[in-house]
C-alpha cells in the first residue's frame, strides 16, 4: 500500500521520511522537495506527477541512490541509503535498482545481448550463467530474436524493451522509470507500458515512474503528485465525477 | 577478461579515428625506433668495446702514423698481455658507393685479440699462408655476394693503384651487434707495396693484463713514447670509440630533441582523442555509473582504451622498424651496426604506454568524476 502521510509501520519496501532537497542557484536557494514522506510496498507500482519542475525527476534520482538529499531518510528494504559512502550506493544500486530512462541510453556500440549483459558484469555469474539470464529477459520483452541488432537497428519501442530487460536482468528490488513512454509513439507507448504492466502483475516487480502522460499514470495502481516539494495523492479517474 | 567487448566495441566506435591514432603512435614509434638504431649504430662501438683493450694512437692524429719498432718496446711493458697493430687502407671496390672499412692487419696477433669475430680454423690458415689473402665480414661478403675463393680488387686511394686480393675466409660476429662489415688483409702486403710510410702502423691495440689496471698502463705508455717523433695518445677501446662518436656531433643530444618534440605532440593528440572519446559519450558513462559500474571503472575503462591504441600503434611502429633494421645497413656501410635491440623495443612499448597513460590520464578523471545526475540530466 502506497502512503505518504508519512505514518505506515516500518515493513515498507521504500520508506521516505521529511525528505528535503534543495539547490542553490545564482546565490539564490532553491527548495525542491521539502518534509516528503513516502511509503511503497513490494510489488506497488506507483505514479508521479506533476508540472515540469516540480522535483519528479530529482526525486527518482534520490529514490535511485543517484543523489544525496540536503536532509531526511530514505531506507530500502531496510538498507538506510541516506548515510552511505558513494561506493557503497554504487554497489547497492547495482544490486536494487533497474532504471529505465526516457531515451533509452542504450550503449550504441553493443548489441542488444551485450546492452542487457552490462548490469550482469557487475556479478560473479559465469558467462553461461548470464547468456541464460539475458536470454531469459530478452524472452520477457519480447526480443529474443533481436538479441544481436545493434540500439540503431532497432525502432524506438524495441530500444526501451531492450532497456526494460537490461533493468530487470539483475532482478533488481524495484524499477524506477523517467518517462519510459516519453519518446514514443501511442501504440509503442502503450506496448511498453503493457509490459511494465505485466512485470508488475506476473513478476511481482515494484515499479516507480514518473510521467506527464495521463493516460501513461492511469496504467499505475496508484498515482501521487508532486505539489510544493510535497506528495499529494491526486485522483484516479475511477474518482472522477 | 569479460569487459574485453566493452573495450573494443569502444575502440571501434569511430574506426577512422581509432585507426588514425593508431597511425600516429605506429609513426612515431618507428621514428624512434629508427632514432634508437643510428644511435646505437654511432654509438655501439663504445658499448661492445673490450673492456679489457686499449688503443694506441699518435698523439698529432689518428691518420699520423706510428713506427713499428713500437711493438717491441710495447711488448715488454708490465701490464701488457698482447700487441697487434692495424693500418687503415680505404680502397674502392668498383664503386666509390661501395664503402666498406679495410685493414691491414697483423696475423700473428688479429685473431687472439678479437675472440668475438669467428672465422673457421683451415680458412684462418689459408688466409695466413696467402700473402694475398683477405677475411671480410659476412655483411660485406653477402652483401657483394663474395665466396671463399673470390679475387677481390680494389682501387687504392691512400696507397694508390690496383690492389687484388684472395678472398680466403669470411668471419661471423658472435654477438648480433659485432660488427661484420669489416675486410682484413696482410700488413706485410701493404708494407712491401705501399710507396711511402713503409714500416708505419695505423694503431696498435693491445690487451692488459688486468682490466682494473687499463688507465695506468695508458699513462705508462703514453709516458715511455713521451717527447718521442711519435708520442702517442693510449685510450680504452672505449674511450677510443667514443671520441669518435663526439666527432659526429652530439648525436645523442639531437634523437632526444627530436624524439621529445615527437612524443610530446603524440601526448596532444592522444591527450585530444581521448578527450573528444570521454566528451562524446558521457551519457553512456553516466549510465554506467547508474547501472553501479564504479568511479574508479570508469576511470579504468577509458585508460585501458588508451593504452590498447598506444600498445596497438607503438608495437606496430617498432615492428616495422624492426623489420627496417632486419634489411639491413641502408647507408652502405657508414652504419654498419644497424640493429634494433629488444631493450630498445621494451624501452619503446614503456614510452608507448607512457605517452598513452598521460594522454588518457585527464579524459580519464573528467569521466570518474562525471556526476550522474548532471550528464543524464545533458543527453
Amino acid at each position: 500500500m502506497v502512503r505518504v502521510d508519512g505514518n505506515a509501520g516500518a515493513t515498507s519496501l521504500i520508506r521516505v521520511r521529511g525528505l528535503d532537497k534543495k539547490y542553490t542557484r545564482g546565490g539564490e536557494e532553491i527548495h525542491v522537495l521539502q518534509g516528503l514522506n513516502l511509503d511503497v510496498d513490494s510489488g506497488d507500482f506507483v505514479a508521479f506527477m506533476g508540472p515540469s519542475g516540480s522535483g519528479k525527476t530529482t526525486l527518482l534520482n534520490l529514490l535511485g541512490g543517484l543523489d544525496v538529499p540536503s536532509a531526511g531518510t530514505i531506507t530500502v528494504a531496510g538498507d538506510e541509503i541516506t548515510h552511505m559512502s558513494a561506493s557503497k550506493l554504487t554497489n547497492w544500486r547495482a544490486r536494487h535498482v533497474g532504471f529505465i530512462f526516457q531515451m533509452y541510453n542504450l550503449i550504441p556500440v553493443l548489441t542488444a545481448f551485450q546492452n542487457v549483459e552490462l548490469p550482469l558484469l557487475l556479478t560473479k555469474l559465469s558467462k553461461s550463467e548470464r547468456r541464460q539470464h539475458v536470454e531469459i529477459a530478452l524472452q520477457v520483452v519480447g526480443l529474443a530474436d533481436r538479441m544481436k541488432h545493434y540500439p540503431r537497428q532497432l525502432s524506438g519501442g524495441q530500444e526501451q524493451r531492450v532497456a526494460i530487460a537490461r533493468a530487470i536482468v539483475s532482478d533488481p528490488t524495484f524499477l524506477l522509470c523517467d518517462e519510459p513512454t516519453g519518446d514514443l509513439d501511442r501504440k509503442a507507448a502503450d506496448e511498453i507500458m503493457d509490459l511494465v504492466g505485466r512485470l508488475v502483475g506476473e513478476f511481482g516487480k515494484t515499479v516507480l515512474m514518473v510521467t506527464h502522460d495521463p493516460a501513461v499514470a492511469q496504467r499505475a495502481q496508484v498515482t501521487l503528485r508532486l505539489e510544493k516539494g510535497s506528495l499529494v495523492d491526486a485522483p484516479t479517474a475511477a474518482d472522477a465525477p | 577478461m569479460k569487459y574485453l567487448p566493452l573495450v573494443i566495441a569502444n575502440l571501434l566506435r569511430k574506426k577512422l579515428r581509432t585507426t588514425l591514432t593508431i597511425g600516429s603512435f605506429a609513426v612515431a614509434l618507428f621514428l624512434f625506433g629508427l632514432l634508437v638504431i643510428v644511435r646505437g649504430a654511432f654509438s655501439q662501438g663504445v658499448d661492445i668495446a673490450g673492456a679489457d683493450r686499449l688503443v694506441i694512437i699518435n698523439k698529432t692524429s689518428l691518420i699520423q702514423p706510428l713506427p713499428l719498432s713500437y711493438r717491441d718496446r710495447l711488448l715488454r711493458m708490465a701490464g701488457i698481455k698482447q700487441v697487434t697493430f692495424q693500418n687503415w687502407f680505404g680502397g674502392v671496390y668498383q664503386d666509390e658507393k661501395n664503402f666498406f672499412p679495410q685493414f691491414a692487419v697483423s696475423v700473428e696477433n688479429q685473431r687472439a685479440m678479437y675472440p668475438e669475430f669467428k672465422i673457421p680454423e683451415e680458412q684462418w690458415k689459408a688466409f695466413v699462408e696467402d700473402r694475398e689473402g683477405a677475411i671480410a665480414g659476412e655483411s660485406t661478403a653477402e652483401r657483394f655476394g663474395w665466396k671463399v675463393g673470390d679475387r677481390i680488387p680494389l682501387r687504392g686511394t691512400i696507397y694508390p693503384g690496383p690492389w687484388e686480393f684472395n678472398l680466403r675466409g669470411i668471419y661471423k660476429g658472435s654477438r648480433p651487434q659485432d660488427d661484420t662489415t669489416q675486410f682484413w688483409f696482410h700488413w706485410d702486403y701493404l708494407d712491401e707495396r705501399r710507396t711511402f710510410g713503409k714500416g708505419d702502423v695505423g694503431w696498435y691495440v693491445v690487451r692488459v693484463t688486468n682490466p682494473d689496471l687499463s688507465v695506468q698502463v695508458a699513462k705508462t705508455i703514453d709516458a715511455e713514447f713521451a717527447n718521442s717523433p711519435f708520442e702517442t695518445k693510449t685510450d680504452t677501446e672505449k674511450a677510443f670509440a667514443a671520441s669518435f662518436v663526439k666527432q659526429m656531433g652530439n648525436i645523442e643530444f639531437l634523437i632526444l630533441t627530436v624524439g621529445g618534440v615527437v612524443f610530446f605532440t603524440l601526448l596532444l593528440v592522444t591527450g585530444n582523442t581521448m578527450a573528444i572519446a570521454v566528451r562524446e559519450r558521457i551519457g553512456e558513462l553516466a549510465v554506467m555509473k547508474a547501472l553501479g559500474f564504479s568511479d574508479r571503472f570508469v576511470l579504468l575503462l577509458v585508460m585501458v582504451e588508451s593504452l590498447c591504441v598506444a600498445f596497438v600503434g607503438g608495437g606496430l611502429g617498432l615492428l616495422l622498424a624492426k623489420l627496417f633494421s632486419l634489411r639491413g645497413d641502408p647507408t652502405g656501410g657508414i652504419l654498419p651496426y644497424f640493429y634494433l635491440q629488444t631493450w630498445a623495443m621494451a624501452a619503446g612499448v614503456a614510452t608507448a604506454l607512457l605517452v598513452g597513460v598521460a594522454g588518457g590520464i585527464l579524459p580519464a578523471v573528467s569521466a570518474m568524476r562525471l556526476r550522474v545526475v548532471d550528464a543524464i540530466r545533458r543527453v
